[in-house]
């Protein structure tokens, strides 16, 4: 008797509450960052609620799968993930324990956004850990880069069609306004660039293939000595050197390191400069969302570019 | 008796889980405009054929790359994910009677190698070495030799099928191989819940699920030996045990609220010990969790468990625990800079011949960043013994960590153990090195 009546106690614990309601008119989508989030907007209207679980302003690769993120997750009817292995370290354990069918991965509420966009640095042949936290799917910071963000775009019109029908003329009217506004908005950023073209610069970390290939600018170096290891003075020196052989003024850096490196460089190399970009929509107080991340970021690397390049 | 009754029980349960995975249609409503609707499709018919031929060229231009070469086993998983799986439209006219639409995956290809199937293989490497004295007495809790690889975890996870799981750790000691763990887990079951059968730590307290590994300090703490049933040659203690786990989320807001109802074998370390098929453990925990901010947050947990003791199945332990964290990260420094403060405090009352013994311990814990790759902390430990609460056993430490890079750790503790038995008291350097190759975990929170 007592056996039972304990077994009791414990279940019954599990069962007390109701199911939780979720009656809402708007699709619930969650996404990974703040970028994907701003896309989901911009196609999904006032048919779409999105929260995104990561700041703007926060490292990607290390957020802390809070408990409060499994609540958000278990109310989505859409999941929107960065891919390439970014959340690998947060991700599965939330989607896990979302006790929501829909967004497992698999399930149509499931979208990787990587898979339908153009991703640089797939390692080819042998990888190790010995060259760091490399991503053996790619590079995934795909999304700073516009061409990207429209395919994004189509990725998110059609998964949101596909889970509300209803709306597909409406998600394809905002994608196709999106678009638009998108591509004017690039020819003002291709604009602003073109005199840099060919610029060699550095950065902290490999957050910006996809934008400096847009640009035509080259990246000849990293803060980083090896993805996700911290500079190391060996490492400084040489890049130090380089730059000053190269004639390299420029350091790009995320809001999330630390700038006593890149400023430490920069005071080594005359005319040296450090800047901070947004790698995320959020990542600083003005860019509320995709279009303005590029604008932003285009107007202080031009900026910077006109400075150090006297062109 | 009793035991068939519940596993009767257990399978009706089962058995009703099982009926609500049936198939589910749903038949929306075709109110659109047929005409526009058709246009709709055939436009995404064009646009997904486009994007096909363009990864099928872009696929086969990879392949000839790559030549005839083996893909590293690191990247296998990886094609899965990231390889478009060949397509077939699905047939006109699927749509009207609620079918899907557009174009559909085809699992089945020739080329696919059953490697990509496999798990997702790890492998954490533990050594540790000790140096210091255990003045006056014999044994310590938890002796740790001058060096040992004392405990190498291997891990396997995939994803079984659309609705479940499975997770195994191997724990690969320098004498032999325990399942450390080894479970299936339900996560897209109905009505919010999570189901775990198999092997598995309890969810009593916040650090016994912890594999060690995991944990902020070298050893565990003094309670768990002396009050969750570790043997002091088990490094790895805690309340581990075969059974059924049921979880969900209980609504509250924006208090994330998570109830845990447990049930086990009864076999435990030296807490739980099973005499009869009918003996079985039973645990609840009740889980709160809240963000004060973005970048500081609370827990607070409560748990109960209830099992037999080595006397007999007429003789009862009953645990009751609890734990409070307190955890802050700065997010735009969050690779830099965090705290967590930890205390978890457990009574355990023990049936005896003569009397109950009621226990009491805890510990309490702080662990700061100060730097991107810099960790220190420093635990308290204060604890009565189960079977005889008159000797209490108390210890202090200070940690420190040192992280080379996400897959390997160093750190050093010193420990400071005054046992109540005999007024011993043990002063002891430990050092570990944790390393880890293949599949890249989750950090724990």
């Amino acid at each position: 008797m007592s056996i039972r009546a304990s077994i009791g106690a414990a279940v019954a614990a599990a069962f007390l509450a109701g199911t939780p309601v979720s009656a809402q008119s708007k699709l619930n989508v969650v996404t990974s960052t703040e970028d994907l989030a701003s896309i989901a907007r911009e196609v999904g209207g006032d048919k779409v609620a999105v929260v995104a679980l990561a700041k703007g302003y926060q490292d990607p690769h290390f957020v802390d799968a809070k408990p409060s993120f499994i609540l958000t997750m278990n109310r989505a009817d859409l999941y929107i993930a960065v891919g390439r292995e970014l959340e690998i370290g947060w991700l599965p354990p939330l989607v896990n324990s979302s006790r929501n069918a829909k967004i497992q991965p698999g399930a149509r509420g499931y979208l990787d956004a990587s898979l339908t966009v153009h991703i640089l640095e797939i390692p080819t042949g042998q990888i190790t850990r010995a060259m760091g936290d490399v991503h053996p799917l790619g590079n995934p910071h795909y999304w700073l880069e516009p061409g990207n963000g429209r395919l994004i775009a189509q990725a998110v019109r059609n998964k949101l069609s596909e889970i509300s029908p209803a709306d597909n003329a409406l998600f394809a009217r905002r994608y196709d306004d999106f678009d638009r506004r998108l591509a004017a908005a690039e020819k003002r950023w291709d604009a602003a660039m073109a005199p840099y073209k060919g610029t060699k610069l550095v950065t902290y970390h490999r957050s910006w293939p996809n934008f400096m290939d847009r640009f035509g600018l080259q990246v000849i170096g990293y803060v980083e000595p090896k993805p996700g290891i911290p500079p190391s003075p060996s490492h400084t020196l040489d890049l130090i050197e380089e730059m000053k052989r190269g004639g390299i003024k420029l350091i790009v850096v995320e809001p999330y390191f630390s700038l006593k490196t890149p400023q430490a460089i920069a005071n080594q190399i005359p005319g040296g400069k450090v800047l901070v970009l947004a790698p995320s929509v959020g990542g600083v107080k003005e860019v509320a969302d995709y279009i303005q991340l590029f604008e932003y970021n285009v107007k202080l690397l031009a900026g910077a570019l006109k400075q150090v390049t006297g062109k | 008796m009793q035991a068939r009754r519940f596993s009767t029980g257990m399978c009706a349960v089962l058995i009703f889980a099982a009926a609500l995975f049936g198939p589910v249609t749903t038949v929306s409503a075709q109110t659109a405009d047929v005409q526009a609707l058709r246009q709709e499709i055939e436009q995404l018919r064009k646009e997904f054929e486009a994007v096909r031929q363009q990864y099928g060229q872009r696929l086969s231009a990879l392949e000839a790359r790559l030549g005839g070469a083996a893909a590293p086993a690191a990247a296998a998983p990886a094609t899965r994910e990231a390889g478009q799986p060949a397509t077939a439209e699905v047939p006109p006219g699927a749509l009207a009677a609620g079918g899907p639409t557009g174009s559909l995956p085809i699992y089945a290809t020739a080329s696919a190698a059953s490697k990509i199937f496999n798990p997702d293989i790890g492998m954490i490497g533990n050594f540790i070495s000790a140096t210091g004295e255990s003045r006056g007495g014999s044994e310590s809790i938890a002796p740790i030799p001058f060096a040992t690889l004392q405990e190498s975890e291997a891990s396997f996870q995939a994803i079984v099928d659309p609705y479940a799981r499975a997770d195994f750790f191997l724990a690969i000691g320098e004498e032999g191989i325990e399942v450390e763990e080894g479970y299936v887990s339900f996560p897209t079951l109905p009505g919010g819940l999570f189901v775990k059968a198999g092997k598995f730590r309890a969810n009593i307290g916040r650090l016994n699920a912890f594999h060690n590994h995991t944990l902020p300090w070298i050893d565990r703490p003094l309670v768990m030996y002396n009050l969750l049933g570790g043997s002091p040659l088990d490094p790895d203690t805690g309340i581990k045990d075969a059974g059924v786990s049921v979880s969900r989320l209980i609504p509250a807001g924006k208090v994330f609220l998570e109830a845990t109802g447990e049930v086990f074998r009864g076999d435990s370390g030296t807490v739980f010990k099973s005499s009869r098929r009918s003996d079985v453990s039973t645990i609840g925990r009740l889980r709160a969790y809240a963000d004060f901010t973005e970048e500081a947050n609370i827990e607070i947990g409560g748990s109960y468990a209830r099992g037999h003791n080595d006397l007999g199945s007429g003789f009862f332990t009953q645990l009751y625990g609890t734990d409070v964290a307190l955890r802050w990260r700065p997010l735009s420094r969050a690779i830099y800079r965090s705290m967590a403060a930890r205390t978890e405090l457990f009574w355990s009352r023990r049936e005896e011949i003569a009397a109950p013994q009621s226990a009491f311990g805890g510990y309490a814990s702080l662990d700061y960043q100060v730097q991107r790759r810099w960790f220190v902390g420093g635990r308290y430990d204060w604890t009565e013994r189960a079977t005889n609460a008159a000797i209490r056993d108390r210890g202090s430490s200070a940690v420190l960590t040192f992280w080379p890079s996400e897959f390997t750790q160093l750190r050093s503790q010193y420990r400071r153990t005054r046992y109540g038995d005999d007024g011993r008291m043990a002063n002891e350097l430990l050092f570990q090195a944790l390393f880890t190759i293949g599949a890249h975990g989750a950090h724990p929170f």
